[in-house]
């Protein structure tokens, strides 16, 4: 599908060698019940992947990744491997783990160029399943629930599918090109995938429970919330999540100017700094509240902006937006205490001048959506039980809804890990009720 | 500083690494480069009454994961260049360097004409010795040469009787592998009058399939033909017949050891078995003639670490230690045991003995443990070991008392 999309600049991850392929895939040991495999929340199996790249079966191997994880490709470019497979790998005794990332991007980049379709529907069981949100948890949910013979329908609000990895992951990590192939391997499944449809919206969540046997809440979070400090309305001042994507989209961004500030340490701050830079900002400052260690961005996502030219401030806590003619033209900032309690420190106050803000300071909740569903929350976070059913019987949740706040649990390879479960959960009902 | 000068049956050389007869001593220029590099001695590429034709292409390699050319076979034959230009050339080597052993390989039918015409002619240059291919098994073989003879006892003692007649330097004579027992080709080498045997020739293969168009590698225009296989993974093979041969009382001759040296620590290994010297090739044509100054200084650092004085002392200390099966101590018993903090737990060890050998390692519920030897159990195979990764990690251990010995051989003589 042609899909516009920009790469603003070289990407971060290199492409493998066939020689460097080689040498790291058959330096792999082939461990018996690796430790990397335990560590992949979706349990790919690694050194089976890994062999069949040494052994010239790239079409296997990218079966194996793509079977446990179904956004592994996206996975081979976001997932934090060195705290995940990479970081249990036997060769950490001494410091050479295998470069398990790289690999599997390799292999699935293979499947990417040679379009092929890895997996096929299974026998029709007659039931269908609704999935609200096409992002890796749906994505998921219904390639398995789709492997399982039933019939599902993806209901997606945005135009094309794949969520935060398609629209919210700077390109240069992540081009929205892979989590789209992702998603046509999940339509090459029969799976129907309904955009620009906002459930509770446009089509009321009672149509879904009138229509499919089961739902699967997958629906992510929403925007940025505001500070809610003096001059948040002025011009200039962007959500993080919609200026990335406005970005990677090819979208117009505005003028940005010189300098721009982040506000937030996570890794969707990140990504618009460095977004802001490769936009060719020349000055760009991120502003964190806590204590560099506080920061929920990777060590490796600081370390990438930091090389990009961003720079950081910590323990400093915007407290008021100076707007002249209706545009943001400058940032009060006060320091806060050494506790990390971001407790501001009086006397401390100081201006600095900006041309653009964006807020990365977490994200809503669609609580809306649940109660249309009737499903218990707090604070729109979905209760579920082991098997991620929620107070409604007949709706199970994955993903960032169901995720608490400040975990460390929200990565995608999680979220698609939930997705595959909360289907096995349902394939598991809907038999048990035919029965 | 150990003395590593050579003597093979009378043919002196500064070291114990001579060239193989093969692909890399074709040429003076190539012999020449060898010399300079270090190496003690060449041994020409096959010269016969007339240079014969070559086909293209000639070499498959054998790699295993990144190793390349763990084994490798050709299907070259003998020099394709005139004998008086390959002579020519010996002469001009031997001047430069003539404390170098240049032995010359030799090729010819199957008749005592030709074999006393062919060493004529090569004694009218300079030659320390003449080694007989009896070994090539590809192509030659099919004119009745190479391997035809050297598969062939009666023939092999023929014609050393009538090498040794014409030639007025050491003759030794090169076996071929593709036998069912070598000692029957080397104890006919030693009848005719061989004053060394060399071995071991390549052995018959097919180096491997091109899974796109199904052709044999090498292929000449879509056909292929057996070649001959060599390189660091006929090693064990060539070891085996050079002990064997080493500890057979009919044949107690000197031996020059070939088959996939590639380090001073293949030669050694040689040399333990009962070489004199060893002869390279393989490990050549993959990294060049400089490979031979860590060979020397390889050798020289080990012999003096041992004080050792020369590297002959090294000859035939293991061949003693080479038995009959029916002569092994079964009282005798290790166990292994495994280390748990270099242990880095991956589990080769666990798998490999659950599916392969004696379900005789467990592995903890909690991953983070290293596996643990049920000793009771275990038959001391050294699989585990084999398959850990980490050098020391798998000790096996001697558990049995150490003071009996109760053999096969026993068993059967004397009852219980």
């Amino acid at each position: 599908m042609a899909f516009p999309s920009a790469s603003l600049g070289p990407p971060i991850a290199k492409r493998l060698s066939p020689l460097e392929v080689r040498i790291e895939a058959n330096r792999c040991l082939q461990c018996h019940d690796a430790p990397c495999i335990r560590a992949c929340p979706t349990g790919i199996d690694v050194p089976r992947f890994i062999g069949r790249i040494a052994s010239g079966d790239l079409l296997g191997s990218a079966r194996a990744i793509m079977d446990a994880n179904p956004v592994g490709a996206s996975c081979a470019r976001v997932c934090p491997t060195s705290q995940l497979c990479e970081g249990a790998c036997v060769y950490n005794a001494d410091q050479t783990p295998i470069r398990i990332g790289d690999l599997q991007r390799y292999a699935t980049d293979w499947a990417i160029d040679e379009n092929v379709v890895l997996f096929a529907p299974g026998p029709p069981s007659g039931m269908r399943v609704a999935v609200v949100g096409g992002g890796p948890a749906g994505l998921a949910a219904a390639r398995e629930l789709a492997r399982l013979g039933h019939a599902v329908t993806i209901f997606e609000r945005d135009e094309v599918a794949g969520g935060l990895d398609t629209y919210g992951i700077v390109p240069f990590r992540l081009p929205a090109e892979i989590a789209l192939w992702e998603v046509e391997q999940v339509r090459a499944l029969g799976v129907e995938i309904r955009t620009g449809v906002a459930i509770g919206e446009t089509l009321p969540a009672a149509a879904l429970l009138a229509d499919y046997q089961a739902v699967v809440l997958a629906c992510g979070m929403g925007s940025v919330p505001r500070l809610g400090i003096p001059g948040e309305d002025a011009a200039g001042i962007w959500d993080a999540l919609e200026f990335i994507r406005r970005a990677k989209m090819g979208g117009d961004v505005g003028r940005l100017g010189e300098t721009v500030a982040i506000i937030g340490g996570g890794n969707t701050a990140i990504d618009a700094a460095t977004c802001s830079k490769r936009l060719g900002v020349p000055s760009v400052t991120m502003y964190y509240r806590r204590g560099a260690s506080r920061m929920t961005a990777y060590d490796f996502e600081i370390e990438f902006a930091q090389l990009e030219g961003v720079e950081f401030r910590t323990r400093t806590l915007p407290t008021r937006f100076i707007v002249e003619h209706g545009r943001v033209s400058g940032l009060e900032l006060v320091d806060t205490a050494e506790d990390d309690s971001a407790r501001p420190l009086p006397g401390s106050e100081r201006i600095v001048p900006v041309d653009t803000v964006v807020l990365a300071i977490g994200q809503t909740r669609h609580t809306a959506l649940l109660d249309a569903f009737g499903v218990v929350h707090q604070h729109g976070v979905a209760a579920v039980d082991a098997g991620l059913r929620t107070s409604n019987p007949r709706v199970w949740a994955a993903g960032d809804c169901m995720f608490s706040p400040g975990g460390v649990d929200a990565m995608v390879v999680e979220a698609a890990q939930r997705g595959k479960d909360a289907a096995y959960a349902i394939d598991a009902a809907l038999r048990g009720e035919d029965r | 500083m150990a003395d590593l000068s050579n003597d093979l049956a009378g043919i002196r050389s500064p070291n114990p690494f001579w060239l193989a007869s093969a692909p890399p001593t074709n040429s003076g220029y190539q012999v020449m480069r060898a010399f300079a590099a270090g190496w003690g001695g060449a041994v020409w590429k096959t010269l016969a009454l007339e240079p014969i034709v070559n086909v293209t292409s000639r070499f498959g390699g054998y790699d295993i994961g990144t190793y390349r050319m763990a084994g490798m076979n050709n299907i070259e034959l003998i020099t394709d260049r005139p004998l008086e230009d390959n002579l020519r050339e010996i002469a001009e080597c031997k001047a430069a360097y003539p404390d170098r052993a240049i032995v010359v390989s030799l090729m010819t039918e199957c008749t005592r004409e030709s074999w006393h015409e062919l060493i004529r002619r090569c004694q009218t240059v300079p030659v320390d010795g003449f080694e007989l291919n009896f070994g090539c098994p590809h192509g030659m073989s099919e004119r009745g040469q190479g391997a035809a003879v050297g598969q062939d006892p009666e023939l092999i003692e023929m014609v050393t009787r009538w090498a040794k007649e014409a030639s007025s330097v050491p003759v030794i004579v090169k076996l071929t592998p593709n036998v069912t027992d070598i000692r029957y080709a080397a104890r006919a080498a030693a009848k005719g009058g061989a004053d060394a045997i060399s071995m071991i020739n390549t052995i018959n293969s097919v180096i491997g399939v091109d899974l796109d168009t199904w052709l044999p590698i090498p292929h000449v225009d879509g056909l292929s033909s057996h070649g001959g296989y060599c390189g660091p993974a006929v090693k064990p093979i060539a070891l085996n017949m050079v002990a064997s041969c080493a500890r057979d009382a009919a044949v107690r001759i000197p031996i020059s050891g070939i088959g996939g040296v590639s380090t001073w620590r293949d030669a050694v290994e040689f040399l333990l078995m009962g070489a004199t010297n060893v002869q390279v090739c393989t490990s050549v044509m993959h990294h060049g003639f400089g490979i031979v100054t860590d060979m020397i200084e390889g050798l020289t650092n080990y012999l003096d670490a041992r004080g050792l004085g020369s590297a002959s002392e090294l000859i035939g200390k293991t061949v003693p230690r080479i038995v009959d099966w029916n002569d092994l101590n079964l009282d005798y018993k290790i166990v292994a045991r495994i280390d748990p903090d270099t242990c880095i737990r991956c589990n080769k060890c666990y798998i490999a003995c659950e599916d392969a050998a004696h379900q005789c390692i467990d592995r903890p519920e909690d991953p983070r443990l290293a596996p643990v030897v049920d000793e009771e159990h275990c038959v001391g195979c050294n699989l585990c070991k084999m398959v850990c990764p980490v050098e020391n990690c798998i000790d096996m251990v001697r558990v049995d008392a150490g003071n009996t010995a109760h053999t096969w051989r026993e068993r059967l003589s004397v009852p219980s």
